[in-house]
């Protein structure tokens, strides 16, 4: 290998492995996240010209954090006079002295938790939290990201900007917070972590490659924040809900990439070994003494799983824990779910009271599983037009191919 | 504001279902629709006629010169239109995604100019 083709594998192969560390750490350092990921692409930059004619640095991260710590005074003497300026070259200065000791990259302190804090912040727009984890931990483009999130890649780029800007001047903290007010904080930084899986999860066949990789950089983050706050349950919820979820990934789809629904998958298709992570995930969880939503949403996953593997026909677990659930955040989705477990413990009648109670309920108007949930118990209760109609809606209403095709699949075979 | 979603499609697709297919094709399109008219989103629909039978027009120097055919020769051609009124473009976007032509096909979607 040459010198350009050598310094350019090295360069990706610290970029994979240390990108979110670095950017974490010269953010936390200069209170700026579109400061830090300026200096640190203007580092590798510099990296690449160098490194072809000097050889590889022994310890890259570290020779990569000195010279975008360059970089970033540069940018604050270019951006900023004053008293202002002297706080932050006086911060980086102090970053100087500790980059320098770093002889390797597990020597870089870790502050790639107190980002995401940053990131998840409620003064941060609870709509843009997620795709600015994934660009600051992750280093991914605003176009991937907008493309996950349905978005132009224009306005992604420019909501991404706003919230860095609003980082910056509204002065927000990048730090763990307090043992008091962590438990509300991390809520926010596991919705994003969340929604972000969700993103990648609405296309299970896995043949949006974007999407695809999203579901595996919100695994990455979600294990994350377990491994860093090992104590507590509703990171390991998190955690062990999305195992649960990526494990049935491949039975979700026949051999034609037609849906498979829970009920009707190959058990086979699973991937035990997930599943086994997310089950002592859970029972960790357990133990540590307060109950949340993703530990209830995992145990739901749990409770399927166990349900299809046993055989088991009564409900009562499943219904139970929607209870709870339900009591805990109120949702319309999660009644419309605990709906459907009371249609397999008292039948579709009473599951359909509950469904034309939640109609009234605007925010269902344009959600697809409600009328394919509707369509599917007024099928049960021999409601033929009835059912019909509502397929008709949940149909039109899909924007995945497979499940179109489902819903389309069990529209045709109602008696006319 | 008002966005235009043109449906791009290979046509070579459509005559080469068989017609269960192009049934289920048809219903999946009403669905869709009426779903935009439930919303009360959709302004104006339609399907076109395969490009074969399009024709072009061009005027130049005081001569018009028309032209069997597309205007742009490819495999992928317009095959038709929702036009919607939505909130923002992030609404259009998920209105595109729900689009059947958006898993067939390719969906551009462009804000209508709007006068002043």
């Amino acid at each position: 290998m040459n010198g350009a083709a050598q310094a350019r594998s090295t360069a990706d192969a610290v970029a994979r492995r240390s990108y979110g560390k670095l950017v974490a750490f010269l953010a936390a350092a200069m209170r700026d996240v579109a400061a830090a990921e300026d200096a640190l692409s203007e580092a590798f930059a510099a990296a690449l010209a160098d490194w072809p004619l000097n050889g590889c640095p022994a310890n890259p991260e570290a020779w990569l954090l000195t010279v975008a710590r360059r970089k970033g005074i540069d940018g604050i003497r270019r951006r900023r006079s004053g008293e202002a300026a002297a706080v932050q070259l006086q911060i980086l200065a102090e970053l100087d002295a500790a980059t320098s000791t770093a002889m390797d990259d597990t020597a870089i302190p870790d502050r790639r938790l107190a980002l995401l804090f940053a990131c998840a912040h409620p003064a941060i727009d609870a709509g843009i939290r997620a795709p600015l984890m994934l660009q600051a931990v992750l280093g991914l483009d605003a176009k991937t990201i907008a493309s996950a999130f349905l978005a132009s890649p224009d306005a992604m780029g420019k909501r991404l900007g706003r919230a860095k800007q609003k980082i910056r001047q509204a002065g927000i903290r990048f730090a763990i917070p307090a043992r008091d007010e962590l438990a509300g904080r991390l809520a926010g930084v596991l919705d994003a972590i969340y929604a972000a899986f969700a993103e990648g999860w609405s296309d299970p066949g896995g043949t949006d490659v974007i999407r695809r990789d999203l579901t595996a950089e919100a695994l990455f983050l979600a294990g994350l924040v377990a491994g860093l706050l090992p104590q507590e349950p509703e990171a390991l919820g998190l955690l062990a809900c999305m195992l649960h979820a990526e494990a049935r990934r491949r039975a979700r789809r026949n051999a034609d990439g037609d849906y498979v629904p829970l009920a009707e998958q190959d058990v086979a298709l699973w991937d035990a070994a997930m599943i086994d992570e997310a089950e002592a995930l859970l029972l960790r969880a357990s133990v540590l003494g307060h109950i949340g939503r993703y530990q209830l949403e995992a145990a739901l996953q749990s409770a399927h799983v166990e349900r299809r593997r046993s055989g088991r026909t009564d409900w009562t677990p499943e219904v139970q824990i929607y209870d709870a659930l339900l009591a805990l955040s109120g949702s319309p989705v999660v009644a419309l779910n605990r709906a459907l477990a009371i249609a397999e413990l008292q039948g579709p009648h009473a599951a359909l009271e509950i469904v034309d109670s939640l109609a009234a309920d605007g925010r269902l108007v344009d959600y697809q599983p409600y009328w394919a949930a509707r369509a599917a118990l007024l099928a049960r209760t021999h409601a033929y037009p009835e059912a019909r109609a509502a397929f008709d809606i949940a149909i039109g209403l899909a924007s995945d191919p497979a499940i179109r095709r489902f819903l389309q699949g069990r529209q045709a075979i109602l008696p006319r | 504001m008002q966005y235009l979603l043109m449906l791009y499609a290979n046509e070579s697709g459509w005559s080469q279902m068989t017609p269960a297919e192009q049934e289920q094709g048809v219903a999946a399109y009403g669905a869709y629709t009426q779903a935009l008219k439930t919303a009360g989103v959709l302004v104006g629909s339609n399907r076109l006629q395969n490009s074969a039978t399009a024709t072009t027009v061009h005027v130049a120097d005081g001569k018009s010169q028309v032209l069997d055919g597309p205007y742009v020769d490819s495999k992928e051609q317009l095959a038709g239109y929702y036009l919607i009124d939505v909130p923002d473009l992030d609404a259009a976007l998920a209105w595109t995604a729900r689009c059947p032509g958006a898993s067939h096909g390719t969906i551009e979607v462009r804000p209508i100019w709007e006068h002043a």
